[in-house]
């Protein structure tokens, strides 16, 4: 049972603070609740499917079919993520620049909603496919009774699931005017995490090899399969060994995100016509 | 068209053919158990491990010191190419039954 438990927890907080992150980025958004559903159903069915196909999965791509499907997808949040953070900052000086514009802009809103979907389906697809894998195993191995497991995987959910929540409500808690700073900084780190993690399947199927030894070693202060260095993982791609590949690929990202997002941002355009004036 | 066909597969396996590899450490599972337990491999140089699942249950292959996670379906078998390493001894581990599955690698 505590087995069913850590396994279902562990992959529960992975998806679930990504979830929690999009909720509260689209807090008052129109429309956000039937998104966010639409991307957990996806996720779950596309979860049963990859579990359900592990093997003919693997054999793909000569052997390296698992490598490619999930640095596919994690290349896929990354874009959507970038996206979402750049469209949101040219956004808001849209609805600056001509207040009529705002109901186009709504509409407009939709399509990032659907990029934020579009993350949350990948986030459970990919937690979750583990899970069909190991309850399927238990069941299929009769090692624990099909109740105790059911219990145990229930109470990972709840608890995963409660402290997901405690991170949507400590963002929702910060003033709206910080908040949209906050969530854009926390959807830059998310994206560069999700970068790094691509790499390390593109390192593990033989695509990449450039820069491949350790930079360091923090596995005997903050292990990053202990709860902390988890959290810290998922939200700012914390990692306790990295390959330099992965540490330039992070930093890379965070780089190109953090200015396109800057270049997009109404503060610039204004300070830009008070210098022309 | 056929044609077509026949070089946008070979396009294909070129682009996703993994490289070449000179060293092998197999591993088998059974019973949930690495076999061998204490597989070796020689300091730096790049090679693949392979593992064949012959239980009846999925298992996931993880090590975080090779920087490798992968599942591997009942009775299938995976590849996975790891950098060229330090001597050293490198945990490994089937990440659903971490308690009784697991072994070292030993790299000299």
């Amino acid at each position: 049972m505590l087995g069913a438990l850590i396994i279902v927890f562990r992959e529960v907080i992975e998806a679930g603070l990504i979830v929690g992150i999009v909720l509260a980025v689209t807090r008052g958004v129109p429309g956000r609740g039937l998104h966010v559903a639409a991307g957990l159903a996806a996720g779950l069915l596309g979860a049963t499917l990859v579990a359900v196909f592990a093997g003919e999965l693997a054999d793909a791509f000569a052997g390296a079919g698992q490598e490619i499907f999930n640095a596919g997808v994690l290349a896929l949040a990354v874009v959507m993520l970038a996206w979402h953070n750049i469209w949101m900052a040219s956004h808001g000086r849209e609805m600056a620049a001509n207040l009529k514009s705002v109901g186009a802009a709504v509409a407009e809103g939709s399509r990032t909603l659907t990029a934020l979907s579009i993350v949350v389906a990948v986030a459970v697809l990919r937690e979750g496919s583990e899970v069909v894998l190991f309850l399927y195993g238990i069941v299929a191995s009769g090692a624990a009774g099909f109740h105790e497991l059911l219990l145990g995987g229930m109470i990972g959910l709840a608890s995963g699931a409660l402290l997901s929540a405690l991170m949507f409500l400590g963002l929702v808690a910060i003033p709206a005017r910080h908040l949209f700073r906050v969530t854009t900084a926390l959807i830059t780190f998310l994206a560069a995490g999700m970068a790094a993690q691509c790499v390390v399947f593109l390192q593990q199927a033989g695509y990449v090899t450039a820069l491949s030894r350790t930079v360091w070693d923090t596995s005997s202060v903050l292990p990053d399969d202990s709860l902390p260095g988890r959290v810290l993982h998922t939200l700012f791609g914390y990692v306790d060994q990295p390959s330099g590949m992965q540490l330039a690929v992070y930093l890379s990202a965070l780089i190109v995100i953090f200015v396109a997002t800057k270049l997009a941002s109404p503060q610039r355009a204004s300070r830009k016509q008070v210098s022309m004036a | 068209m056929k044609t077509a066909r026949i070089s946008a597969v070979f396009l294909t396996s070129a682009l996703f053919a993994a490289p070449a590899m000179a060293q092998q450490v197999q591993l088998t599972l059974k019973d949930h158990k690495f076999s061998p337990a204490q597989p070796h491999a020689p300091a730096n140089h790049a090679f693949t491990i392979v593992v064949k699942n012959l239980d009846a249950t999925a298992a996931e292959f993880e090590s975080k010191t090779l920087r490798v996670e992968k599942v591997v379906a009942p009775g299938g078998e995976i590849t996975m190419q790891i950098r060229p390493l330090n001597a050293g001894r490198y945990h490994f581990f089937d990440d659903f039954h971490q308690d009784t599955t697991e072994g070292e690698l030993v790299v000299e």
